[in-house]
């Protein structure tokens, strides 16, 4: 695994010169936190391509002091994903809070629900002692600057706290309208011992977009996570997660990524309470024709409570130049026994230009375990193809058929049966544009 | 109905001929049966013919009801009217049986220019002839021939070709690997649809087979060749005395 990144004079001017070009808010019940992020920038300095942990992925557009410009998108809008749902809805334009596009009323059974930039005014919060908190664990034992800087600079998010099973979803929807947006957003999310929350995110956001997700569970706390990030081609984005596991608790996160010339989502999930499950999924397409693509999955899974599961699903269909890059690692540490570990990363390359980066690691401490992981990269297998157009099925189509069949593992990781079908009809859509005639 | 003349094919990859031409003519009907010892070119007769990719035509021609098949597209073969039940049925997770079945029935009608099926209809008769191969409702939801027995993924074969009403069937080794309660299912599943308008090509390495699916034409296949053509007593003497005899009989 990486050292901590090399201190040299380069990269300070790079984190220098990015820090100067930003406004950082002072914060209220978070100045702390952000002050020490801010010291954590510094002392790691912004990522580099020549950082091992960036091997794969050229940050260079993510640190960069003003970031590249995005075109909106131009397609066919489609009916907003989940939006058929009773959900209570949090919407950001282009980072920024909006109002009219959001539940009138921020209020839920069950769930305690504030914004950061509200909340912050003050000096006290329930959230004082988890901003910042995960992120700053998460920087041991590879460093993650930029969200650390995320921390430092985040100017909105939403804070949320259930507490008992919350009545219905809440729904993250992130607006792209502004060709120059810049946005930072850092949620923190605690779920009380026996509580439940889904939560969903959908949208680009910006042209360029940061996001730090801490989540807490309390003991026996479940938490479902399923993203959408949106259609839109020119847009960049770095995710964070962050998740700290108590016993028995559950954590569910999938993501589906379809277009977005620079996307990173890096997730960071420590297993600390006895018997908690943790499963992390995506599934990525990327079609170079319409614009480049390159997807990076980065996951760290510590283990560090006994008779716990944890499972990485990652999927990515390529096509056209498009990029993929996998990065997961599962560490089980030292009295972590009866850990099952399990790690899949695959790769569907529809023709012979894109490629598939993966680099699976395990690094066990423990002796009575179980983990595993694998990676491959293929094509859509002739037999398949032929067996489905003998049937009279089309070539197009029978190769949709065969990339939903690839991605259907990733898909199963999702709990809810209704969004399963919601996010399969929007894999289906995707295939359907990109099919002749 | 299926008309094949002189049929000379070897391997894309590999300089190697495996069909040595074949000639072979099925009317309106009927049904004929290969038979032949293991690698003397049967399954890749039908693959040719159905259109399967790594496989070069050297010589010779392939008509389906008077259209030339060898420069179709295998979907277009289907839609033609061809079916191919295959020896190994191919498994795709995470696609269910049943969207496999209307994605199928449908992507036909539309080459056809018929309209595609409701949802309901489908159903209607998905459900009723399933029965009759007594596949039942599970079946239909899983994964397309994941996790289905031997005997299940060749029922299911053949419940794709009852819903595709196909007018020349070509069943690959429909029955290896299926116990005689299994076998007479399928075999009832195949009868059920003989049809003036419908032929049937059955390879099989056995005779038992044809004592349910009683054949019109009995070939004997060997070395990419037909090397005989007879009656059904043809399948019994091979029973009988095995295909050395045949074999040093054409040497
Ligand atoms: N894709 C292939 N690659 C290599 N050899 C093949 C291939 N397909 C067929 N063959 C060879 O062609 C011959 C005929 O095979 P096949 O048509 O499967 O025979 P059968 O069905 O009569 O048992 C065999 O020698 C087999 O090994
Ligand atoms: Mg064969």
């Amino acid at each position: 695994m990486a050292a901590p990144a090399r201190k040299d004079a380069a990269r300070e001017a790079a984190t220098e010169a990015r820090l100067a070009a930003m406004d950082l808010p002072k914060g209220g019940f978070t100045t702390m936190a952000r002050a020490a992020a801010l010291a954590r920038v510094r002392a790691a300095g912004l990522p580099s391509k020549r950082d091992e942990y960036w091997r794969y992925t050229n940050p260079a557009e993510l640190t960069v002091a003003d970031g590249p410009e995005a075109a909106l998108f131009a397609g066919q809008v489609e009916p907003q994903l989940f939006g058929a749902r009773d959900r209570l809805v949090v919407a950001f334009t282009d980072g920024r809070f909006d109002a009219e596009r959001s539940s009138a009323d921020l209020a839920l059974e069950g769930v305690e629900i504030t914004r950061l930039a509200v909340a912050d005014a003050v000096d006290l919060h329930w959230a004082r002692d988890l901003y910042g908190a995960l992120e700053a664990d998460g920087q041991q034992p590879v460093v993650r600057p930029l969200a650390a800087l995320n921390t430092a600079a985040a100017t909105d998010g939403v804070l949320i706290r259930a507490t008992g099973r919350a009545a219905k979803p809440v729904h993250l929807v992130y607006y792209h309208e502004s060709t120059t947006s810049d946005a930072i957003l850092h949620h923190c999310i605690r779920i009380e011992s026996g509580a439940e929350l889904t939560l969903l995110e959908t949208g680009p956001a910006a042209a360029r977009f940061s996001k730090v997700m801490e989540v807490d569970l309390a003991a026996g706390g479940r938490f479902h996570h399923v993203r959408a990030q949106g259609r839109d081609h020119s847009r960049r984005a770095i995710t964070h997660i962050f998740t700290r596991l108590g016993a028995g608790s559950q954590f569910k996160s999938f993501t589906l990524t379809a277009n977005g010339v620079l996307t990173r989502n890096e997730c960071v999930i420590d297993i600390r309470g006895d018997g908690a499950v943790a499963h992390v999924a995506g599934a990525a397409l990327g079609d170079g024709a319409t614009g480049d693509f390159h997807h990076d999955d980065t996951v760290f899974v510590t283990h560090d409570a006994v008779g716990c599961e944890s499972r990485q699903v990652f999927k990515k269909v390529l096509k056209n130049g498009a990029v993929g890059v996998f990065q997961g690692k599962i560490l089980v540490k030292q009295g972590a026994q009866k850990t099952d570990g399990y790690q899949i990363s695959q790769a569907l390359l529809l023709d012979e230009d894109s490629q598939f980066l993966a680099k699976p690691e395990l690094e066990i401490y423990a002796d009575d375990v179980k983990c595993s992981h694998g990676s491959t990269t293929g094509a859509i297998d002739d037999t398949a193809l032929f067996y489905l157009r003998s049937r009279g099925v089309s070539r197009e189509d029978a190769t949709a058929l065969l990339v939903l069949s690839f991605l259907a593992d990733a898909i199963a990781e999702i709990e809810d049966e209704g969004l399963q079908a919601e996010i399969v009809t929007r894999l289906e859509g995707w295939l359907a544009r990109r099919r002749k005639g | 109905m299926l008309e094949i003349n002189n049929l000379h094919v070897k391997l894309e990859a590999e300089d190697k001929p495996i069909l040595k031409g074949v000639n072979l003519k099925i009317g309106a009907g009927e049904v004929h049966a290969i038979m032949g010892p293991n690698g003397s070119g049967k399954s890749t007769l039908s693959y040719v013919v159905s259109g399967r990719d790594g496989y070069e035509v050297t010589e010779g021609s392939a008509s389906l009801l008077g259209q030339e098949l060898l420069d179709m597209e295998p979907e277009e073969r289907a839609a033609a009217g061809l079916f191919l039940a295959f020896q190994y049925p191919v498994e795709i997770p995470g696609v269910g049986n049943m969207t496999f079945l209307r994605t199928a029935v449908n992507a036909q009608r539309k080459a056809r220019g018929e309209e595609e099926l409701s949802a309901g209809d489908f159903l209607k008769v998905v459900r009723e002839k399933a029965k009759t191969l007594k596949i039942d409702a599970e079946m239909l939801k899983r994964p397309v021939n994941v996790g289905f027995s031997g005997g299940e993924k060749k029922r299911n074969e053949i419940l794709q070709m009852a819903m595709l009403e196909p007018k020349m069937c070509i069943l690959d080794e429909t029955d290896s690997g299926l116990d005689v309660d299994a076998m007479k299912l399928v075999a009832d599943g195949v009868n059920a649809l003989r049809d003036a308008g419908r032929s049937f090509l059955v390879i099989t390495h056995y005779q038992r087979l044809l004592d349910h699916i009683k054949p019109d034409v009995v070939h004997i296949m060997a070395a990419g060749r037909i090397i005989k053509t007879g009656g059904p007593e043809l399948a019994l003497e091979v029973e009988n005395n095995g295909y050395a005899d045949l074999l040093a009989e054409v040497n």
